[in-house]
């Protein structure tokens, strides 16, 4: 219940974040909303000696149009992302997937960023980002870079984040009117992480399936894409049948973690349910 | 150490803590405010539920050093001059709490619910809550007592 | 029950707001954790990461060195504190294994979370940091977590006592043999209830404040029973009870795990007694699911005899029941609390029931909101579905066929108890009235005739209980170490306001609302007027506490007697001051009158400030407005009531919505409907949960693997359905009062309601079993096994799909 001690460094911009994790190395940790570090630090399972508060760096924080695209702020809240109207208008999708990310009081202070560069593939948001080919952007005492969602997310709890480097943004594509999503999140219950969660994106071309991209929650390591479904959808009829052969490759290639809710053979026969369910909400969207 | 300053049910304070020093630990240990409970240490229980510059966190997933320059109201600073707010009310005529140690985190979790959707239906609180854990009521009374109060809230701000 | 009518038109029977409110809605409770003193200190305490080792070296040296720390201490330097070890109050055979158990572990640890060690700082964050210098060095030894493994005893838990069998306690009544080979049909099952950990929502702490100079004791503690926990404590620490006060102030639910005498209170009397400072100990959360007693953990083998219509012969039980690595205060009679359940509300002709109790490295077992009750409850209710679809009857009717009629009671059941009244007939058809049977059975039906993917099941829990814990004498003959006797004073104020003591030790139920207006009638006063005093030694020191719904049906009858004893008391007193002999006063709500004459009249509120004053009284009594009366019921109570459960179960994912819930129980007189009401949400709730959701797992080591709540399944308000709730009243006749107590009743009813349910809408697919808690995974394995659905049989249908 109490953490370890460590020092604290409150900065009040990106500079300033990145000069911190540059002299601290290794031993400093980012502090975002907090709500996956602070839990841990806890049970002292995360003992960071140096913490560096991003609290206050307000440019960091809320969401701008910029164009072809949204630019999430990484330190934005869960809580703000949802009620967000250029998300709502341009990629529910992730104001869906944020609403199911831990209960009201986590939203108020949890980040996306913070999410992000947690790094967990039972979180509902990387799967999401995966799906929509969402970009981080991440600096360092170099300069700036991106990285796709599908090159960020590298391991059980890692990311392709350097120790010296701070995720800023991130980028969503703009989807328009002919793009229908769901997310099937399945858990023991309210409170319990997704034991197989499906983020489906569908967009609609006269009458057949233009594209289609699903993630999945908690089926590896990483979040993971179902290509094979996406494969047999691109250019499909939307008809229940070829749904149906679709989401039944949507596990393929997966190796699902084993844990007390679920083997691997029930978490891949889950992927399969749960992404035919978001694949026909999706178009009934 | 750090130093803060924090508005906590309409007092000021400032003092200087330790960095690792969480909110609930400041409110019970440093200020006494002993009325905000610690139930659990891996944010799922909601009991140490506190409304944080309007609103609602779990004061043991914030370091006081966060919550520098906040206005923090706690159940100690719910009611208005002795008068019961309409949550507390109905918390205790529709027999929401039994031996009330989530109470507290019930109640203010319920503030903010509230603050974001002032007319909530059975479903919608029972998700508003999914923050708290209640082991007593099986929450039944809880969504009545909710409702209940955000009726008399309504009726007050429309009279 | 014309006094009981009479009263019930006053505050008895009615919904009136709970007395404990006020402080708990605005934050002025105080939990033992908000108790700070002058100079206090924080007791840490290492548990032990491994299931079993010995300790080769426990060095606190290097915690001593840390910041903030005042004093550390291993098993061995704490040894010489305590009298006794901790103690098992419930020795249920003569030749039960009991072993050694020391607040702090000094040669072996048993299972992970034994206490290995002790840390004293100036506060709770150095005590937390100095726990980390503590060097110790574990030898690994074997660790058994399985209870039929632990039973070949290859594996020892103790390996002094040469066996992992604690006991084996048998009971059997009729023949059983020949009920068996005379019946048509035999059903045989095994039944698994899982480990499950309570969870009050606040966990345990501890403070104890010291004055070594006269060698009195204060201790606080988050506790069900502060008046086990002195009389346990005195003896362990060597301190005379009189120097012993235990205090349970607010105390933030139990469901039984606050129903003992732990370690940590044992450990923070010693150091105070030690440093001559108060001390502090609060357990976290994650600490409270090693640390604090966990519940169920059963093997139930079950058999059922009965004829070809259905009627039940006989019951065969083979229980083994895990101990854990200790006994905790009545560890080994929880599963005999069973012992008398498991025939239900059903007549037979012969019943066996042996209970096997087993030691595993595992954190001990004891009472969990309804104690060996919820067990025998699931396996009778669940085995008579079982047995009716082997019959092809409705599972109702079953019931209906074998059930004590209303016109039987009083009924000697065939476990040897004498239920003195109930009426299944009438809760039954209520609960089926209101839970509409007959149009969701048609649903069924539907259902399953389209081969809908998600299908429909109708689950039933016709229980009953014992409670209102207990007949001292019963409890005499089953060797447990107290009675089962309450106590309350009633005391009239000079002012004319009335303190009530009682020996109960609430936590959360709403005594001091319900016996305010037990004592308000039986005394003619206002409600507000009456307060409730607990839960203090020095206040009340006569008491045996708080568990087995036996607050109301034992200490509220307590109340009851006590006004009443108070009322002939104060009759002389009125006697002399209305110039009257004593047979000519009558006393009717709150008023003394001498018969015949309605003038000459006193209440009894007026006449305690006269007695007070003693000016004039009568000769030879001396000047007291208060009495006690200690209560020890003749019998048991039983509640009963009829729980319906409606669930959708999607055969494509094994997920379970609960649609439906209605229950019709029977606690007798009803003191506050609200409060029951509040009784049967909870309890409910409790076992749905165990149905559904929690589960306690260990690894093959005897790691915890549902470590913390992140893990370890308690609902909150989104899983949780609607509950549909009503009551019938058959009065117990074994009290004045006619109640019977309803704390664990819900909790005993519901789980195998649900799983029956579970079961009813997939059993036509081929599955007869799905182990607790009916999680999707098993539920979909159970399906897709039974070979009726298939993984890649993926229907489209996704109407009434949830998730």
């Amino acid at each position: 219940m109490i953490p370890a001690p460590f020092e604290y460094v409150r900065v009040g911009s990106v500079d300033e974040a990145v000069d911190a994790l540059s002299e601290h190395g290794e031993e400093a940790t980012l502090l975002a909303g907090g709500h996956s570090l602070l839990p841990l630090m806890r049970l002292r399972l995360a003992v960071p000696e140096v913490l560096v508060d991003l609290g206050r760096v307000d440019e960091l924080r809320g969401v701008r149009d910029a164009g072809d695209h949204l630019a999430v702020g990484a330190m934005t809240t869960h809580h703000q992302v949802m009620s967000d109207p250029l998300v709502r208008e341009h990629c529910g999708v992730l104001a869906e997937v944020t609403g199911e990310v831990g209960d009201p009081q986590v939203r108020h202070r949890g980040t996306i960023g913070g999410a992000c560069a947690h790094g967990d593939a039972a979180g509902d948001h990387p799967a999401c980002l995966l799906a929509l080919d969402a970009t981080m952007v991440a600096r360092d005492p170099g300069g700036t870079r991106e990285i796709t969602a599908a090159d960020f997310f590298t391991g059980i709890f890692e990311t392709a984040l350097a120790p010296d480097e701070v995720l800023t943004e991130v980028h969503l594509p703009k989807l328009d009117g002919s793009w229908g999503f769901d997310y099937q999140k399945f858990q023991r219950v309210k409170q319990a992480w997704a034991i197989v969660g499906a983020c489906a994106l569908v967009r609609r071309e006269d009458g057949r399936i233009g594209e289609a991209r699903v993630g999945l929650t908690n089926l590896g390591s990483v979040p993971v894409r179902a290509t094979g479904t996406e494969r047999l959808l691109a250019g499909a009829a939307a008809e229940p049948d070829a749904l149906r052969e679709a989401a039944a490759q949507a596990a393929e290639g997966t190796q699902p973690p084993t844990d007390s809710n679920a083997r691997p053979d029930y978490r891949r026969h889950l992927a399969r349910v749960l992404t035919l369910r978001a694949l026909q909400n999706s178009l009934a969207s | 150490m750090p130093r803060i300053s924090v508005n906590v049910d309409g007092t000021a304070f400032t003092d200087e803590v330790e960095p690792r020093l969480l909110l609930v630990h400041y409110l019970r240990d440093r200020l006494g405010k002993t009325g905000t409970n610690i139930g659990c240490d891996t944010s799922n229980c909601g009991a140490c539920t506190v409304v944080m510059d309007g609103l609602s966190v779990k004061s043991c997933t914030v370091l006081a050093v966060q919550a520098d320059g906040s206005d923090v109201t706690t159940i100690e600073g719910l009611a208005d001059d002795g008068r019961w707010h309409p949550l507390q009310k109905a918390f205790h005529t529709e027999h929401a709490l039994q031996c009330g140690y989530c109470t507290p985190g019930m109640i203010m979790a319920s503030v903010g619910l509230l603050a974001d959707n002032p007319d909530p239906s059975d479903e919608e609180v029972r998700e508003g809550l999914e923050g708290n854990l209640c082991r007593c009521t099986g929450y039944q009374n809880i969504v009545k007592a909710v409702r209940t109060a955000a009726a008399e809230m309504h009726e007050g701000a429309t009279r | 029950m014309t006094d009981v009518a009479e009263r019930s038109e006053a505050n008895v029977g009615r919904v009136l707001h709970r007395k404990e409110d006020a402080k708990l809605v605005t934050g002025q409770s105080t939990w033992t954790d908000d108790i700070q003193l002058p100079g206090m200190l924080h007791i840490g305490v290492l548990r032990s990461p491994m299931a079993h080792a010995r300790l080769a070296r426990v060095d606190v040296a290097p915690a001593l060195e840390q910041p903030g720390v005042v004093a550390a201490y291993s098993g061995a330097d704490l040894a010489d504190e305590w009298v006794m070890g901790l103690p098992c109050a419930w020795p249920v055979t003569e030749d039960m294994v009991a072993p050694d158990h020391w607040p702090v572990a000094t040669d072996e640890v048993r299972f992970a979370g034994d206490t290995v060690a002790v840390v004293v700082a100036r506060d709770r964050f150095s005590a937390a940091d100095a726990l980390e210098h503590v060097d110790v060095d574990y030898e690994p030894l074997e660790p058994v977590v399985d209870m039929e493994e632990a039973l070949r005893d290859e594996v020892l838990v103790h390996s002094e006592h040469g066996t992992n069998k604690c006991f084996v306690w048998p009971l059997e009544t009729g023949d059983v043999d020949a009920a068996f080979s005379g019946a048509d049909v035999v059903v045989k099952r095994r039944y698994i209830q899982q480990r499950l950990i309570p969870n009050a929502i606040e966990p345990r702490a501890v403070v104890v404040d010291p004055t070594t100079a006269s060698g009195e004791y204060t201790l606080y503690s988050a506790t069900q029973v502060p008046h086990f926990v002195r009389i346990q404590m005195a003896l362990v620490l060597g301190i005379p009870e009189h120097r012993l006060r235990v205090v349970a102030p607010d105390v933030g639910g139990g469901f039984g795990s606050k129903l003992n005498v732990y370690a940590e209170e044992a450990i923070a009397l010693a150091v105070a007694r030690r440093l001559g400072r108060p001390v502090k100990w609060t357990e976290t959360r994650s600490e409270n699911y090693q640390a604090t007693i966990h519940g169920r953990d059963q093997i139930q083998d079950i058999e059922i005899a009965a004829s070809s219509d259905g009627v039940l012969r006989g019951l065969r039980i083979d229980l083994k029941a895990d101990m854990g690595a200790y006994l905790q205060l009545l560890t080994p009679g929880i599963p005999l609390l069973g012992a008398f359940m498991y025939c239900g509300i059903y007549k037979m002709d012969a019943y066996s029931f042996t209970c096997t109790g087993v030691f595993t490295d595992k954190t001990p077992t004891d009472a969990y909101r309804g104690a060996g009750r919820p067990e025998a409850t699931f396996a009778i209710e669940r085995i008579m579905d079982d047995l009716a679809a082997e019959l092809g009857v409705d599972p109702m009717e079953l019931r209906r066929r074998n059930w004590i009629q209303h016109s039987e009671f009083p009924y000697d059941t065939v476990a040897g108890l004498t239920y003195d009244t109930g009426n299944y007939e009438a809760a039954t058809d209520r609960a089926m009235e209101l839970f509409g049977y007959d149009e969701l059975r048609a649903e069924q039906a539907r259902r399953r005739e389209s081969g809908d993917r998600v299908q429909l099941g109708i689950g039933i829990s016709t229980y009953t209980e014992m409670c209102g814990l207990a007949p001292s004498r019963v409890l005499g003959s089953l060797r447990y170490g107290a009675g089962g006797w309450e106590a309350a004073t009633v005391r009239l104020l000079p002012t004319g306001k009335v303190e009530v003591v009682t020996g109960i030790s609430p936590h959360g139920q709403g005594h001091e609302t319900g016996f305010s207006q037990i004592a308000a009638d039986a005394l003619g006063v206002d409600f507000d007027d009456v307060d409730i005093l607990h839960g203090d030694t020095r206040v009340a020191p006569t008491g045996l506490d708080t568990y087995g719904s036996r607050s109301l049906a034992v200490g509220g009858v307590a109340v009851h007697k006590a006004a009443e004893r108070l009322i002939d008391k104060m009759r002389r007193f009125a006697a002399h001051e209305l110039e009257a002999a004593e047979d000519d006063i009558e006393f009717d709500r709150g008023t003394f009158r001498v018969r015949g004459d309605p003038d000459s009249s006193t209440t009894i509120q007026d006449l305690s400030l006269s007695v007070f004053t003693a000016h004039d009284l009568p000769e030879g009594v001396d000047p007291s407005t208060a009495a006690e009366y200690v209560f020890d019921p003749e019998n048991f109570s039983f509640p009963h009531g009829t729980h319906l459960c409606a669930v959708e179960v999607d055969t494509d994912t094994g997920a379970v919505h609960v649609r439906n819930y209605t229950c019709v129980d029977d606690c007798g007189t009803i003191v506050n409907p609200q409060l029951v009401e509040g009784q049967i949400h909870g309890g409910i709730t409790q076992g749905m949960a165990q149905a559904l959701w929690e589960e306690a797992i260990y690894d093959e080591l005897g790691n915890l693997t549902t470590g913390t709540i992140v893990d370890y399944y308690v609902p909150g308000a989104p899983d949780v359905p609607h509950f549909t709730t009503d009551t019938t009243q058959t009065p117990a006749t074994t009290n004045p009062l006619g109640v019977k107590g309803v704390g664990e009743a819900g909790t005993i009813a519901s789980t195998p309601a649900v799983v029956n349910a579970v079961l009813d809408a997939v059993r036509h697919l081929g599955v007869d079993d799905i182990r607790m808690p009916c999680s999707p995974e098993r539920v979909w394995r159970a399906v897709h096994d039974a070979g009726q659905q298939t993984g890649q049989d993926l229907s489209d249908d996704t109407a009434g799909g949830r998730l």
